[in-house]
């Protein structure tokens, strides 16, 4: 009898392990675990510079880390083949920081490239699709219009559409809510939150926005200085004590981040210190 | 001294022998890339468009001076011999042989070799290109592919724009300003201008150029920096590269062409 292969799928649709990722002598993530559970809304939290988003590039195969791995539904990534990452890639959406629009392209010739680029649907149906998915970010009627006639909110709006294009498997959302107005950033949230359970993706949303990212997310985790330093529910990191989240949350000036870049004093450099 | 000198050297060597061997990974991988525009080819014809649209101008003004000054140079030349009747044999060769794929191609380098570099360079800095990779498109294929054939396409045919033109701008100068014979004009360049010898050369000339400035300035522009800084060296790099390609390339295939 020949052998029958099943798909199983694996409970975690991502997970990290011990990963070390550097650029040349420049240590960004060491030691790195993360487990990102099917359907779940997962925040990865962190001041800036903290390895956030190199660890979406390495989720999507961008970057390869120099040891450890990422593993997305059951395969590890930095081992496929290029063919593999590409067809792996066509089940993920990610919204990049600053959106990432084509400027040559149109809203609507943005938000219609996923869907030509990988499926043979007729004209009239990339319209219809494309025109509910600018509907669902409230900007329908910016269709016909270029990137540089639009605001940064805006394009940050129509890079969800795309990215939502065809209804991925897994979304990434790298800083959705920075320089967006509050209207704009409530509807976000909630179309975060909803795609997520509308189309039973799994979503990782990097931010530093505590409050809206406490809304929609399932479980957070704090990253400082490559690694994991605290984890757990939204409600768990409220009422915290870990010194890190505490400052994080109620963004405190002091605490073990500091504000200054490490070096010598502000004395020292204005040639006080000597007289100190 | 010498530590610091033969370090500076070897750093250089080995700069510049990783940048050949990504250079060669990338065109080899832009050539690789390149069947899906058989399905494709209205991405190529835009391309196409776009960059002759850049050039045509250009490139015709520049064969038209040329040419003026072709007749000017060339009358005197060959007044002195009693030769003025070849003029129109000189103009013809110069720009079939010579002067029309290689100025065509330096002024390619300057004006849709930058231009590619830098929107290149400036997709890669807004992650546009980043962006087609997590949207499992290669970028190779969808940006690369078709602007390297686009101008792979253009390089001839501007060429032989620029000669035709180059060609009027020499009889408006001979013949109907300095008063060489029209008949003895056309029908010395006709008896003496061989198709496979000196069009076919200069259009192979051409074509090889073309190959070469348009895929330094995608390299360029895709090796970039992304940051404004980083563009603007790069689309320095694309005209300098370029051009000495030319020319290096322009004596090597005369080399072997007309040895």
């Amino acid at each position: 009898m020949a052998l029958q292969y099943k798909y199983v799928a694996v409970p975690n649709l991502v997970e990290i392990r011990d990963l070390h990722f550097s650029y040349d002598e420049r240590s960004i993530l060491s030691t790195l675990n993360m487990d990102f559970p099917r359907g779940k809304v997962i925040a990865v939290m962190g001041g800036s510079g903290s390895g956030k988003t190199t660890v979406l590039r390495l989720i999507g195969g961008q970057l390869q880390p120099q040891a450890g791995e990422v593993v997305v539904d059951g395969q590890i990534v930095h081992e496929m083949e290029n063919k593999t990452l590409y067809q792996m890639r066509r089940k993920m959406g990610m919204l990049f920081q600053h959106g990432a629009l084509f400027t040559d392209m149109s809203v609507f010739d943005n938000v219609a490239f996923p869907l030509r680029e990988h499926t043979n649907l007729s004209e009239e149906l990339i319209r219809d699709l494309v025109l509910m998915k600018l509907h669902a970010v409230g900007l329908r009627n910016a269709a016909q219009l270029k990137p540089a006639e639009i605001s940064g909110g805006m394009a940050r709006r129509v890079a969800l559409a795309r990215t939502i294009a065809l209804d991925p498997q897994l979304i990434m959302y790298d800083e959705p809510f920075a320089g967006l107005d509050p209207i704009s950033l409530g509807m976000t949230a909630n179309l975060i939150r909803k795609l997520n359970d509308a189309l039973g993706s799994t979503t990782i949303l990097v931010s530093h926005d505590v409050h809206e990212s406490f809304l929609i997310a399932d479980f957070v985790y704090f990253l400082s200085g490559g690694k994991v330093v605290a984890q757990g529910t939204p409600a768990e990191m409220m009422v915290s004590t870990d010194p890190y989240v505490k400052q994080f949350v109620n963004a405190e000036p002091d605490g073990p981040v500091p504000f200054h870049y490490p070096g010598t004093l502000l004395a020292d450099d204005l040639g006080f210190g000597a007289h100190a | 001294m010498i530590v610091v000198f033969l370090t500076t050297i070897g750093r250089s060597v080995r700069e510049f022998v990783t940048n050949l061997g990504l250079a060669t990974r990338i065109f080899f991988a832009v050539i690789a890339a390149s069947g899906g525009l058989l399905r494709r080819p209205r991405l190529v014809v835009s391309q196409i468009h776009f960059i002759g649209n850049y050039s045509l101008v250009l490139i015709a003004v520049a064969g038209l001076f040329v040419g003026f000054v072709l007749g000017l140079q060339g009358y005197y030349t060959l007044n002195k011999y009693g030769s003025e009747q070849a003029l129109g044999l000189l103009v013809a060769l110069s720009l079939t042989r010579e002067l029309g794929p290689v100025i065509t191609a330096l002024l390619f380098a300057g004006r849709a070799g930058t231009s590619l570099t830098a929107e290149i360079g400036l997709m890669k800095a807004g992650e546009q290109l980043s962006a087609m990779e997590m949207m499992a498109v290669n970028p190779l294929q969808r940006v690369l592919a078709p602007r390297f054939w686009a101008g792979v396409i253009a390089m001839p045919v501007l060429a032989a724009i620029f000669s035709a033109v180059g060609i009027i701008g020499g009889y408006i100068v001979g013949v109907k300003m300095i008063g060489v014979d029209e008949g003895a004009f056309w029908s010395q360049m006709q008896g003496g201008v061989d198709v496979w010898n000196d069009v076919a050369n200069g259009v192979i000339k051409s074509i090889v150029f073309g190959f070469a400035v348009t895929f330094v300035a995608l390299y360029q522009g895709y090796q970039a920096q992304p940051t404004p800084e980083g563009v603007a060296r790069a689309t320095t790099r694309t005209v300098v590269i370029a051009s000495l390609s030319v020319l290096g390339l322009d004596f090597l295939l005369t080399a072997l062409m007309f040895s």
